[in-house]
């Protein structure tokens, strides 16, 4: 009997969490027959908590004056869980987004899954032409186009001008005086030089490209993460972090870093446009003239960024189809773009918005512009989004020291080879 | 001795077989419709429990059986994206997945440190919850204040209290390190070494599981009878060996059955590892569960095929270690 009472509580409990999951769908039609649109647009922007939000909510929300009919419905879901769970919406149909933004890497895997609907000859996209070609490279996928390009960007080094100051210290341009200025650094005034994020293989990619490296080489099909110069920059890393001249964490890295480098802690930090806004918000910059941007220290083969940015796509199986289009348009459009790009310093994908007031004469994305242009592009096949596990897990046990800079390498292009069957 | 039961056992069921069959070659449709008639209340009432239980455990069950079989992943099984409605393309395999996952050496290694963080969690916690609850059965004075903060750690939900220990273990901003500087001691990585992190995983499971066990064997030593304890003192008999010959026998019942309890919640003990290291430092704390989800959900394309297959491995190997440890029980003389 208790048992009874035990399944039927459970039958009641999904019951109650069945009609909950039901009320979150968008369940509201959009209706063009009478040439306005109407209904809910859920969007799902990605952008970073307490500093970038606040304006993506304010311009998304600015859509209903456009268009009275239309609620947007703006959430904020954090980036490091955005790609699994729009994934796990998107293929059971319910709960999904209308608009996401998906991040450049993931795009074409969105859009092989079948989980983007096609965007060409739509509302979605206007002015084409405009866009940055590198912006719009990662919004193609077998011929056709699955987002529109929102942001685009690239990698830097971050530094306090002030501390740089106190220990007399210029910004190192290799990775060799990255080293001496970080020694300087602690000589001087106390403090570690560099914050290297060790959660997160993106921020390896930089040393990588330094090396002469890439992840993998789409046009002959071959795993390059494990060539000699995927090891040498697993080393570099590694010996940045032992002689003291980074210091990284396992988890947490992101907040570890911004707080390390809001507060002083630490003198420089490898970022991106996306972190400006936030960094900005810190003690040490109440002054912003305090913060120096600078290229990425070159390797022993020269100097590379990785290019990045976001997009915005359509879920298929979205119930507002020409609404999210129009939403989409707008989000991406030159106006809008210029209004991102002052308030939050982030680097428009449409060429015309660089010359526009305001924009034109923006340090941070008048930095960024050159590097973009010079940055390294990945290749956009389905799988690139998929290429960073396997990458992670091996940077930090070779961060931590559980696995040498060879082996770290070689599991990692061991693990791609699974993935890209055929591959070399 | 094992034999002996085995044989008996396999004896009374072959009786039961035979038992059976003697009585339905008789008339079995009458029989059926006696029983419906007599007892088709019984039915009634248990029908919605069956229909519910299998639904809910026998479908997922059996559903995740069947993708071990498969080489299910995110790119082949079935989506409906809107209209657009894409068919299943997975294919059976066969035990494939399982070879490989026998063969290779990730699943032993991860199932090395798993039967390490369960043994250390459970022995742990069980230590620190008897000696708990031996001091609280006595007379002290504000035991019932001391018993609920005890028991605090319960209370609360087992993800805010995880996150809350992941900020006490912050390398750079932790309390725990600010502490330790008060003292002149160097920051300890808590999460960030691979020793650490495997030290402080534990931590927080013995943290989490210590009210639990000292509620249940308190409710144990309360049922001990205090005359025993009395006639013992009379006797002339050490707090030591009153501990010996009277508590621990006293508590077997009771311990017998959450020592087994716990090492199948920490054998699949998902929010902690999760949450506080989320495997990591590279893999140095991923435990089966973590890593059967990261296969299902983390990784891309999702392997659901490989997920399934680690899921009932771990299935197969809690059901081996309760049915070993019912046996060594009975063994022992214990009717469980």
């Amino acid at each position: 009997m208790r048992r009874g009472i035990a399944a039927i509580a459970l039958v009641s409990a999904l019951a109650v969490s069945a009609t909950a999951c039901g009320g979150d769908d968008s369940g509201d039609t959009g209706n063009k027959s009478s040439g306005e649109l109407s209904g809910t647009v859920t969007w799902w922007d990605t952008s970073t908590v307490g500093s970038e939000d606040k304006v993506f909510k304010k311009i998304a929300e600015d859509f209903t004056k456009k268009h009275p009919k239309v609620t947007v419905k703006y959430v904020n879901v954090p980036f490091g869980e955005a790609q699994n769970k729009f994934k796990n919406a998107a293929q059971s149909g319910s709960g999904a987004p209308d608009v996401i933004r998906s991040e450049v890497a993931w795009t074409p895997e969105f859009a092989d899954l079948g989980y983007l609907a096609p965007l060409d000859g739509t509302a979605a996209l206007k002015d084409e032409d405009d866009f940055l070609k590198q912006a719009a490279a990662s919004t193609k996928y077998n011929g056709k186009t699955y987002a529109a390009p929102q942001v685009i960007d690239s990698m830097g080094i971050f530094y306090n001008k002030k501390i740089f100051k106190e220990a007399g210290v210029e910004v190192p341009k290799t990775i060799d005086e990255l080293k001496t200025v970080s020694a300087a650094i602690k000589d001087k005034t106390g403090k570690t030089g560099l914050y290297l994020r060790g959660d997160d293989a993106y921020w390896f990619l930089s040393f990588l490209y330094g090396e002469g490296g890439d992840l993998v080489d789409a046009k002959n099909k071959s795993i390059t993460v494990d060539n000699e110069a995927g090891v040498k920059a697993m080393k570099v890393v590694k010996d940045l972090v032992t002689s003291g001249a980074a210091k990284t964490d396992a988890t947490d890295g992101w907040n570890n870093m911004q707080t390390a480098f809001k507060e002083g802690k630490v003198a420089m930090m490898i970022n991106g446009p996306w972190a400006v806004a936030d960094t900005y918000a810190g003690p040490e910059f109440t002054d912003k003239a305090n913060l120096g941007v600078a290229p990425v220290p070159a390797g022993s083969a020269g100097q590379g960024a990785p290019q990045g940015g976001h997009n915005l796509a359509v879920y298929a199986g979205s119930k507002n189809l020409d609404a999210s289009y129009a939403f989409t348009e707008y989000m991406t459009s030159a106006e809008t773009q210029a209004q991102v790009a002052k308030e939050l310093n982030l680097l428009p994908t449409r060429t015309s918005v660089y010359s526009q007031p305001g924009v034109a004469s923006n340090e941070i994305v008048n930095f960024f512009r050159p590097v973009v242009d010079k940055a390294v592009e990945r290749p956009w096949i389905p799988e690139t989004g998929s290429l960073f596990a396997p990458l992670v897990t091996e940077y930090t046990k070779v961060l931590t020291g559980q696995t040498t800079p060879e082996k770290g390498a070689k599991a990692a292009g061991d693990a791609y080879r699974k993935l890209l069957k055929d591959w070399k | 001795m094992a034999v002996d039961t085995s044989s008996q056992s396999m004896a009374k069921a072959a009786g039961d077989v035979a038992r059976g069959r003697s009585r339905g070659t008789g008339k079995p449709e009458t029989k059926l419709k006696r029983s419906l008639s007599t007892h088709w209340y019984a039915w009634a009432m248990v029908a919605p429990v069956t229909v519910v239980i299998a639904v809910i455990i026998g479908y997922p069950l059996f559903r995740g059986v069947y993708l071990s079989l498969t080489d299910a992943n995110e790119r082949n099984v079935a989506r409906s994206i809107g209209v657009n409605e894409i068919p299943a393309t997975y294919e059976f395999v066969g035990l494939d997945n399982y070879t490989e996952a026998l063969t290779g050496d990730q699943f032993l290694g991860t199932l090395g440190w798993t039967l390490v963080w369960t043994v250390a969690c459970v022995s742990v916690t069980f230590v620190m919850g008897l000696g708990l609850a031996n001091m609280l059965n006595r007379r002290i004075a504000g035991r019932s204040f001391y018993r609920m903060l005890l028991i605090l750690p319960w209370a609360v939900p087992g993800f805010v209290s995880v996150f809350a220990w992941r900020f006490l273990y912050n390398q750079d901003n932790g309390l725990l390190n600010k502490i330790l500087a008060g003292g002149g001691i160097d920051a300890v990585p808590w999460l960030n070494d691979p020793t650490w992190a495997k030290f402080s995983v534990i931590a927080v499971n013995v943290w989490l599981g210590v009210p639990f066990m000292m509620v249940a064997l308190l409710g144990g030593l309360q049922s001990i009878p205090g005359e025993l304890y009395e006639a013992a003192e009379m006797d002339g008999a050490s707090a030591w060996q009153r501990f010996r010959n009277i508590t621990l026998p006293g508590l077997r019942s009771v311990s017998t059955t959450v020592i087994l309890l716990s090492t199948i919640w920490t054998f699949n003990m998902f929010p902690v590892i999760f949450l506080l290291t989320r495997g990591g430092p590279g893999e140095a704390t991923q435990i089966l569960v973590t890593q059967a989800y990261k296969f299902a959900f983390e990784i891309s394309p999702r392997d659901f095929a490989q997920s399934s297959t680690w899921g009932v491995l771990i299935l197969v190997l809690l059901m081996l270690f309760a049915a070993v440890y019912r046996r060594v029980l009975r063994k022992q003389g214990e009717v469980w």
